[in-house]
């Protein structure tokens, strides 16, 4: 479904991610870990087409498609689905106002016909209830005011209304309560499905108890420094990132030495 | 100094009206036609504003003064202006039409007004008014020739007709009056003037509404007067909708009797070069005026705003909103004065003025201008000029919301307090229909 080859972006002229390889399957869960700074937000905000970020190298398929050539709205209305790490405050704009013109725009784009106010209204409740969220927040402004945890609950209910193909949770567990986490964790394994494949980002193997991921990565050093099963993320949570650090540098030191 | 005969604008007024003024409504009147002509003479003395007057220091009225505006009694009335007062029509109202600043009886409705309104309510025209209500109608000229500036004097020198609305104590209006002020002439003047009166308790909704076509050059030169009696309340929106070439400079003053309630919405979206001054003198205790504004500017539109809250009575509240919205190469000026005189103890008063500027070339001059005498006062004021969010922007895009959408939507986003005093629905559907860009279809 993705697949990233030889990704290089530079922020502000900042080289950020260098050499990013990676490849999602349909049906597939994948974890991405890393240090701080270390670039996973950079690589969510380049998948959903945030300006600013220029790819300087490589290539992003998508569905047999070249992702980089579409807009940000149109890589939504494929499909694509970011849960922003901030997930930002507009006031003056409700948010049951979003969700629908969101999931009206996504219909049109495939040809569907647009759910009137009713079918709608059930549709959204039904994912309210799942993400165990107060009604009341739908019809205020989208995420102002918001406790930190409401937000990230919000953002998993765009993405259960939205129901994407490749959705993409940057730190979505960051600031959740252990109760919230289980709902957020539910509400994701609820969506779970051969065709559809997610990517997620997180600091910390609590959230990968819940959700079992089929892969694991570490990114460092501006890419995949390490990759494995389900068990990388204790081992990462016993020694740190450390370890991956210097010995993706030795492999860095070496490549670059050429194979002598 | 001032712009004065050098200019063909001014000698051009000068000349028509020693043989207009006979036409004039009233003109058998010998206080009115004292009054026009100390209006007449106050206007000779004045002539147009310059850019050195502090007034209107950003906003040069160069492009009206260089032209010549003909003047005219009387009025045609075609099918295509039957068809714009249908477009411009709001459902709801009752409406009162004015054509090149004529009162035109077979465009209102329902007809006769009076039929509808209930006792202690007088509606209609202002031409008539003086001749029928002369004792009622009087005071509010006494001051015309001593009019602040050139525009003012030359309204009350030719003004020519307008709507009289004279509201008995408690007499509550339910439906909003809607005056339509229709301009037909590609290079007339009209002068549109306006007299509004609330008695005690009483309380009205009107809505003053200038449209004109986009290819003419002509010049709407309006007044509008307010009086409201104690716990009167009165709710006045400004609808702006000149053409796209026109020269629209209005005026609006109230005066608020205890405990009265003011509420003004000053809307801009057309002409080429628009002021509104929009006063208010909270002149007895317990006052409360609220005044909200919204302009929105393209190509090279000029909007000027200047607002002025005179809190000369104790316990008055004042809240004040003007946002704007220009793109391209639109310009706007608000200035907003707000006079707390030494009487005027625990006045509260607060003043925003923000500006949504959608391209490099967009300008605005915003300034608050607080005068405050009195010391048990509270008063805030702030502005800012901004542009679209790029964080807003995105995210809605990131949920699939293409960015024509996103951006109109964020505008409309924008603008919604401003427009959220506004209590009649039909109005306000119809403002949110002038703001920029199609919306993706509404919840
Ligand atoms: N606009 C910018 N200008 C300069 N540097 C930037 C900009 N945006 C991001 N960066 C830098 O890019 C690097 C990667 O940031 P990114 O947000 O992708 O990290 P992250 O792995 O998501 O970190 P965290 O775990 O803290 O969320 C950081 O060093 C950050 O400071
Ligand atoms: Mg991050």
């Amino acid at each position: 479904m993705l697949e990233i080859r030889n990704l290089h972006v530079t922020v502000d002229d900042k080289p950020i991610l260098r050499g990013l390889d990676l490849e999602v399957r349909a049906g597939e869960v994948h974890a991405i870990m890393g240090p701080n700074g270390s670039g996973k937000s950079t690589l969510a905000h380049v998948l959903a087409g945030r300006e600013g970020y220029v790819v300087t190298q490589g290539e992003i398929r998508y569905m047999g498609r070249d992702l980089l050539a579409l807009a940000p709205e149109d890589r939504a209305r494929e499909g694509i689905f970011l849960a922003f790490q901030y997930p930002v405050e507009i006031p003056g704009v409700a948010n049951i106002y979003l969700l629908k013109a969101a999931l009206n725009a996504m219909r049109r784009h495939r040809g569907g016909t647009e759910l009137d106010a009713v079918d709608f209204l059930a549709l959204v409740k039904g994912k309210l209830k799942l993400m165990d969220m107060d009604e009341a927040l739908l019809y205020r402004a989208v995420n102002e005011g918001f406790s930190g945890g409401e937000k990230k609950r919000n953002e998993i209910l765009q993405m259960a209304v939205l129901e994407p193909r490749l959705a993409i949770l940057d730190e979505t567990d960051s600031g959740l309560d252990i109760d919230a986490l289980k709902v957020v964790a539910n509400g994701v394994n609820a969506m779970r499905s051969p065709e559809r494949a997610m990517i997620l980002v997180t600091h910390y193997q609590r959230l990968l108890d819940y959700i079992r991921p089929d892969r694991v990565h570490v990114l460092a050093l501006g890419r995949i420094a390490l990759s494995g099963g389900p068990d990388l993320a204790q081992e990462l949570e016993r020694r740190g990132y450390g370890w991956v650090e210097a010995e993706a540098q030795k492999r860095h030191a070496a490549s670059a030495e050429g194979p002598g | 100094m001032r712009i004065g005969p050098e200019e063909p604008c001014v000698p051009g007024f000068l000349s028509v009206y020693p043989s207009l003024a006979a036409q004039l409504p009233g003109a058998a009147l010998p206080w009115l036609k004292r009054s026009r002509d100390e209006a007449f003479d106050r206007f000779a003395a004045l002539g147009l504003p310059t850019t050195r007057d502090e007034d209107w220091k950003y906003t040069s009225v160069a492009a009206i003064a260089r032209r010549v505006f003909r003047v005219e009694a009387a009025i045609e009335v075609s099918d295509e202006v039957r068809a714009v007062v249908l477009r411009h029509a709001i459902e709801g109202t009752q409406r009162m039409v004015f054509v090149d600043g004529h009162f035109v009886p077979g465009l209102s409705q329902p007809m006769p007004l009076r039929a509808t309104l209930p006792e202690g309510a007088r509606i209609g025209s202002l031409a008539q008014a003086v001749e029928a209500w002369a004792d009622d109608v009087a005071p509010s000229f006494a001051a015309a020739g001593d009019a602040a500036d050139g525009f003012t004097a030359l309204n009350a020198a030719f003004w020519s007709d307008g709507a009289w609305i004279d509201l008995a104590a408690g007499v509550a209006l339910e439906a909003p009056v809607h005056l339509l002020f229709v301009t037909t002439r590609s290079d007339g003047a009209s002068f549109p003037r306006n007299l509004i009166r609330a008695g005690e308790g009483a309380s009205a909704t009107v809505i003053e509404h200038h449209v004109g076509p986009d290819g003419a050059g002509y010049l709407s030169d309006t007044v509008t007067r307010i009086v409201l009696g104690r716990g009167a309340r009165i709710a006045h929106t400004k609808l702006q909708q000149e053409g796209r070439k026109a020269f629209h400079v209005a005026d609006v003053a109230a005066e608020q009797g205890q405990d009265s309630a003011f509420l003004s919405h000053a809307l801009a979206f057309g002409g080429q070069l628009s002021r509104a001054a929009i006063a208010t003198r909270l002149g007895a205790e317990g006052c409360d005026a609220k005044l909200a504004g919204l302009y929105v500017g393209n190509g090279r539109q000029h909007m000027d705003h200047h607002t002025c809250i005179d809190h000369a009575s104790p316990r008055g509240t004042s809240r004040e909103l003007y946002k704007g919205v220009l793109d391209e190469a639109a310009r706007a000026v608000f200035n907003g004065r707000v006079i707390v005189r030494p009487d005027a103890q625990r006045t509260d008063a607060l003043q925003s003025n923000r500006n949504l500027l959608l391209s490099e070339e967009a300008e605005v001059d915003t300034k608050p201008q607080l005068e405050i005498w009195a010391d048990d006062v509270k008063c805030a004021h702030g502005a800012t000029v901004g542009q679209l969010d790029a964080d807003q922007l995105h995210y809605l895009r990131a949920r699939g919301i293409g960015e024509r959408d996103a951006r109109a939507l964020l505008i409309r986003a924008f603008a919604a307090d401003a427009l959220a005093g506004i209590e009649h629905g039909p109005l306000r559907a119809r403002l949110e229909s002038l703001l920029p860009g199609a919306l993706p279809e509404a919840v």
